[in-house]
């Protein structure tokens, strides 16, 4: 399946745009989305180490396994207020 | 009542919703655009938002705060983009029949929303560099030069 990556702030300055695209199977987990979009952008490593995943506006653990059409975001450490 | 906004926060209205005669305590939150931090002169800040989870965010904490104390009005709003020195970035409007569940359901309101909603700020400091915040990261890609 295509799995979309929304970016934010940093992440999506280190990438050069807001949303990256991977290539995996069916049943991927976040875990494989996170290995996926790091060998696709590199630069995001530092920032991938400390954000978590959010998928359809939840944050969910690396193991959680994706359904088709989720919205998958990757969230670094945020700051608002 | 949470909200997301692009334009200056009118902090009047939101006292004046949240005023009731149910309430013997109204507490109003202003988070600021301040201009020294670790000795470094900020010019201004910058906001963005993954707007349909920080809304989603946003509601839970209103919902939280009603479940945790004797909340009457209970507004939350968020400013994004640029949020000029000593310009209100989020504004946290509280009423209780009594003053320390005011006070304590703002201070949690702030402090959560600090931590788990998706807004994030960039500063625009003095020198000309800029930079994402990312509390706990160190350097990430540096400050680049605009």
């Amino acid at each position: 399946m295509t799995i979309r990556v929304k970016l934010f702030a940093a992440a999506r300055d280190a990438a050069g745009k807001p949303e990256v695209t991977v290539e995996l199977a069916d049943g991927a987990t976040i875990a494989q989305v996170r290995e996926a979009l790091l060998a696709a952008v590199p630069r995001l490593q530092p920032i991938a180490r400390h954000a978590r995943w959010a998928v359809d506006s939840e944050f969910v653990p690396d193991d959680h396994v994706l359904a088709p059409a989720s919205e998958i975001a990757l969230i670094p450490p945020v700051s608002g207020g | 009542m949470i909200r997301l906004t692009r334009e200056p926060i009118d902090t009047a209205a939101m006292l004046s919703q949240a005023t009731s005669p149910a309430a013997g305590a109204v507490v109003l939150f202003l988070g600021t655009t301040r201009e020294l931090t670790a000795g470094r002169r900020t010019v201004t800040l910058d906001y963005e938002a993954y707007d349909a989870m920080a809304e989603r965010k946003l509601t839970e904490l209103e919902a939280e705060a009603r479940r945790r104390w004797p909340v009457i009005e209970c507004m939350i709003v968020h400013r994004l983009g640029r949020v000029p020195l000593g310009e209100a970035s989020v504004a946290i409007a509280v009423s209780t029949p009594h003053r320390a569940d005011a006070f304590a359901a703002g201070q949690w309101l702030i402090d959560t929303l600090k931590q788990d909603v998706p807004i994030w700020k960039c500063e625009h400091w003095a020198d000309g560099t800029s930079e994402w915040v990312h509390p706990g990261m160190c350097e990430p890609g540096g400050p680049t030069a605009r």
